[in-house]
């Protein structure tokens, strides 16, 4: 299936940018999003859950899980496929993106760079197959932008370097937490913020689901507890050592919301033309009217130009050079685009956007999370005013 | 095992489609086209068999049309097909089912002429054409067997058994290899090309062969072979509004009137 011919992305052609394979990918992942995730999206989002098991499944099936990563069953692709992926699965809803960003770049790219060779052959083949699902464990109830004030804490059992480790502490907001086979938990140590993988079957750690949620609703959102977690010297990731580490995660995931949100958007403002075309407003179609016109016009400026930055960046990072800051920016100006236009829509729907017919405004929920996460708003500003006065303005 | 898989590339139709204006042939060239939603099913099922067994046997995806027809054999390749054969000439242009099953003919031998091909699968018909002759047409051609429209296959060393499903009952045929089998689009649920795949059909091989590779003389295809014509293309007219009824204090009888008159009741 290709592109549809009024998509608004075809003003700026974002088609040419993108090579054979990296089209045939995004198709495919449209495809299943219209077999099997639209018919149901409204049905998980009212009922504020995810079938994340069945989804990792047909996801690992497809190559979804950890695609741009290499090796260990991974599909390789390059950071534009991967980002177009996660474009089209978040036209379908931020939640089912949120599932794969932390599947493939937080909790198997944490494993793929800073893993033992055991830890790789381990958990990255099962992973990417969707047999087994991670999650990631940095944020905390009292550290969230600021993750060098975490309190959960990685003490040895014992004098030498093959020791156990205890782990105690919390982690929250924790994307697929209690579906998750293994965590990556960053604790604090003798040593600095470490990494640890913890298998979630370990005596001492329990997951509980947080409810009652306005955004995200088709996503599993956790809380993680490690009470006395013990686990062997061996799992320590080896490479991350202090802050940087997980850092690293969250610019690869990042990036994947920097398409990821253009795609809420995109599928909101399809939404809106559709709806204008065929809504008939006096005496013609809602579409006919100047000031529709002005919103759908800058609307699809906006969708344009972010998508531009968001591949232009993409390629940055298949040449090695780009730099968080860079990131920060992408991620900044996307999903706050995003999120405006999503509510723009709802107002050309009127009273029928505000239902569930209409996924607008479900989009405009989810971003609101999508708006906090991987980074605030105002985090990415201080990163990117950084960035431009070599001042830190963060504290 | 050596399956070819006949594929074609059609105009997507959630596209505008129109027809050339001089010769009121399909416009390929003006529109997105696809792999035909039929074929992917003869496909997948040619997938499925060749993995069965020992696992080695062989698919070869066969199209015929312009250069963008490629396109769909590209898709069968991502999906799993091994290699892929396009038959391209402009000659070809505006053939009917007597013309494109000949060309595929051809074609299936020349791919049979090394190895020999044991099954030649086909989709129930073509998405645009929609005719559903070809499988047949291809089967007389080659002098096999033909099973068509089968809903379930079943092999059984070089025993096809086949279920087809009628309007009145159900048919179960038997048929030896080498045979031409169409298959429905009740028979399997076609699996999406995985990344793998996708990236995988780059380093695939694809034969390009013309008609005087096939032997074919172009004056037995095309358009000007084709034994029937097309004189002429409109428009479908535009929907006309439905008829309003205007309840006052009749309308379910004006309804029952309608109804009746239409003799839906």
């Amino acid at each position: 299936m290709g592109p549809d011919a009024t998509s608004p992305l075809n003003l700026v052609d974002l088609d040419s940018l993108l090579d054979d394979e990296e089209r045939a990918i995004r198709d495919t992942v449209r495809e299943l999003g219209v077999d099997r995730l639209r018919p149901h999206i409204t049905e998980w989002f009212e009922a504020g859950t995810v079938p994340a098991r069945d989804l990792a499944k047909q996801f690992g099936e497809l190559g979804l899980l950890g695609m741009h990563l290499n090796g260990y069953g991974c599909a390789g692709t390059s950071v534009v496929a991967y980002g177009m992926a996660c474009h089209e699965l978040e036209a379908v809803d931020s939640g089912v993106r949120s599932l794969v960003s932390v599947q493939g770049s937080l909790a198997m790219f944490a494993i793929h760079r800073f893993g033992s060779e055991q830890h790789k052959e381990h958990w990255l083949p099962r992973m990417a197959a969707g047999d087994a699902i991670g999650c990631f464990g940095l944020t905390e109830a009292d550290a969230g932008s600021d993750p060098s004030s975490m309190r959960t804490s990685a003490r040895r059992l014992g004098a030498g370097d093959d020791a156990d480790w205890i782990i105690d502490g919390s982690k929250l907001w924790i994307t697929n937490g209690t579906v998750a086979d293994v965590a990556v938990v960053w604790a604090r140590t003798g040593d600095g913020v470490r990494g640890f993988v913890v298998p979630t079957d370990t005596p001492g750690f329990t997951a509980r689901e947080i409810g009652h949620k306005l955004s995200l609703r088709a996503s599993v959102t956790a809380e993680l507890v490690l009470d006395g977690v013990r686990l062997p010297a061996d799992a320590m990731l080896p490479a991350a050592r202090g802050l940087g580490g997980p850092l690293s995660c969250l610019n690869e995931a990042r990036l994947g919301i920097v398409f990821g949100a253009l795609g809420a958007a995109r599928d909101s403002l399809e939404t809106a033309i559709a709806y204008a075309g065929e809504r008939q407003v006096f005496d013609k179609p809602l579409s006919g009217y100047q000031l529709t016109q002005a919103k759908l016009a800058d609307m699809t400026a906006e969708l344009g130009t972010g998508m531009l930055l968001a591949v232009h960046l993409g390629r940055l990072k298949e040449a090695g050079s780009l730099a968080p800051a860079q990131v920060s920016l992408g991620k900044l100006n996307n999903v706050r685009a995003a999120l405006k236009i999503a509510r723009e829509c709802r107002t050309i729907l009127g009273a029928s956007g505000i239902t569930a017919e209409y996924a607008p405004l479900r989009h405009a929920n989810n971003l609101e999370s999508v708006l906090t996460y991987e980074g605030t708003t105002e985090v990415h500003q201080l990163v990117v005013g950084q960035a431009l006065t070599g001042q830190s303005a963060f504290r | 095992m050596k399956i070819v898989v006949c594929v074609k590339h059609v105009p997507d139709a959630t596209a505008k489609r129109s027809f050339d204006a001089a010769d009121h042939t399909v416009d390929r060239a003006g529109v997105d086209g696809l792999l035909s939603e039929l074929d992917e099913y003869a496909v997948e099922e040619a997938l499925t068999i060749a993995a069965a067994g020992d696992g080695d046997g062989e698919v070869v995806v066969l199209t015929v049309g312009p250069e963008q027809a490629l396109d769909a054999a590209r898709k069968s390749l991502q999906m799993g097909a091994h290699a892929a054969v396009h038959v391209v000439d402009d000659a070809v242009h505006g053939s009917d089912a007597f013309g494109t099953s000949l060309v595929l003919a051809k074609a299936v031998e020349k791919i049979g002429s090394d190895t020999p091909v044991d099954i030649v699968l086909c989709g129930m018909a073509s998405t645009d054409g929609a005719m559903g002759v070809v499988p047949a047409m291809l089967a007389e051609r080659l002098g096999l067997p033909q099973v068509t429209f089968a809903a379930e296959v079943t092999i059984d060393g070089t025993k096809v058994t086949a279920r087809r499903d009628g309007d009145v009952a159900t048919e179960t045929v038997e048929a030896t290899m080498p045979l031409v089998l169409s298959v429905t689009d009740q028979i399997n649920e076609p699996r999406y090309p995985s990344f793998k795949g996708i990236m995988a059909a780059k380093k695939k091989t694809v034969e390009t062969w013309s008609l005087a590779d096939l032997g074919v003389d172009p004056s037995e295809v095309g358009l000007a072979a084709a034994w029937t014509s097309v004189q002429e293309v409109a428009a479908r007219p535009p929907r006309s509004h439905g008829e309003v009824v205007t309840d006052d204090g009749d309308g379910g009888r004006q309804l029952v009137e309608y109804l009746a008159g239409q003799k839906l009741i």
